[in-house]
């Protein structure tokens, strides 16, 4: 996966959760996801079409979804509620959104209607051939991650992992 | 005055109508996709509507089209995501009055729907 697609989501979570929660987020190192892991107990899920195709998944520990979901809605929302699912939906929306806008060489980029997954312990698969980057995000709300599996439409894909260790 | 908010979103239409309470806006309808929003503008009759782009059944975009065949002065807001220019031209050719960017600060979104609606009495 092109770097500079990365550099964009560290941006726009860092916007997102500063403008719409005042909570600011300390980015750690990327690294390639492997299999199935890190698991998580709450997930949004995003699709990219147009110029560059793939997935965003903004996954939570239970807690920390709990914090942060609070903080955004300025009420306890209980975990696996209608209302809970639509405040992780649009947290993953407005952070691919603000992502897509940077990106740059890309003319139209399109984003799905998110999907939210809640359940403990579950883990999301991913096409394997499409790296998949998790960038793992510090709160005073607890920890999450944000996994960024996309390419170029039309780019070559990866069959190895060594590809993407090489290109991430 | 009234106001439409039309957003998939149930959260984004709390935190956008707790913006509209704060410069004294009581009376909102909520729309959760653009068909809702069609069904609701005539009888509710808004004086601003703000809307998404990226709803299911029928965007933002449909929506002020379809809407501006109707009604070619009632100001529109795009409250949206989508932060292209190329995004924000093509809305402003469908007819929108100005446009927000999500993620917005509650002083920028208020300081929007007054420029707006200033704008649109002048």
């Amino acid at each position: 996966m092109d770097a500079s697609y990365i550099t964009p989501f560290v941006k726009s979570i860092q916007n997102v959760f500063s403008m719409m929660l005042q909570l600011p987020v300390t980015v750690n190192e990327p690294q390639i996801k492997q299999g199935t892991t890190p698991s998580h107990d709450v997930s949004g899920i995003i699709g990219m079409s147009g110029d560059v195709v793939g997935t965003i998944i903004l996954s939570f520990r239970r807690e920390s979804a709990e914090s942060i979901v609070a903080l955004f809605c300025g009420e306890k929302l209980q975990c696996g509620t209608p209302d809970f699912a639509d405040a992780v939906g649009e947290l993953v929306n407005m952070v691919s959104g603000g992502a897509k806008a940077l990106f740059t060489d890309t003319n139209d980029v399109s984003i799905s209607c998110p999907s939210v997954v809640v359940g403990k312990d579950h883990g999301v698969a991913l096409p394997s051939d499409v790296p998949c980057v998790v960038i793992p995000c510090v709160t005073d709300c607890g920890e999450f991650v944000i996994e960024v599996a996309i390419r170029e439409a039309g780019a070559g894909v990866v069959n190895t992992e060594a590809d993407a260790n090489a290109t991430a | 005055m009234k106001v439409m908010l039309i957003d998939d979103s149930k959260t984004m239409r709390n935190i956008q109508r707790s913006v509209l309470k704060q410069i004294g806006i009581d009376l909102v309808e909520e729309a959760c996709d653009g068909q809702d929003a069609l069904s609701k503008v005539g009888a509710f009759a808004p004086d601003l509507i703000l809307v998404d782009w990226n709803m299911p059944n029928m965007d933002g975009l449909s929506f002020i089209k379809a809407f501006r065949k109707q009604d070619r002065t009632t100001p529109l807001i795009m409250v949206t995501t989508e932060a292209e220019k190329s995004r924000v031209i093509e809305a402003i050719k469908a007819g929108v009055n100005n446009y927000v960017v999500k993620p917005f600060t509650p002083d920028l979104l208020s300081q929007r729907i007054n420029e707006t609606m200033s704008k649109c009495a002048a």
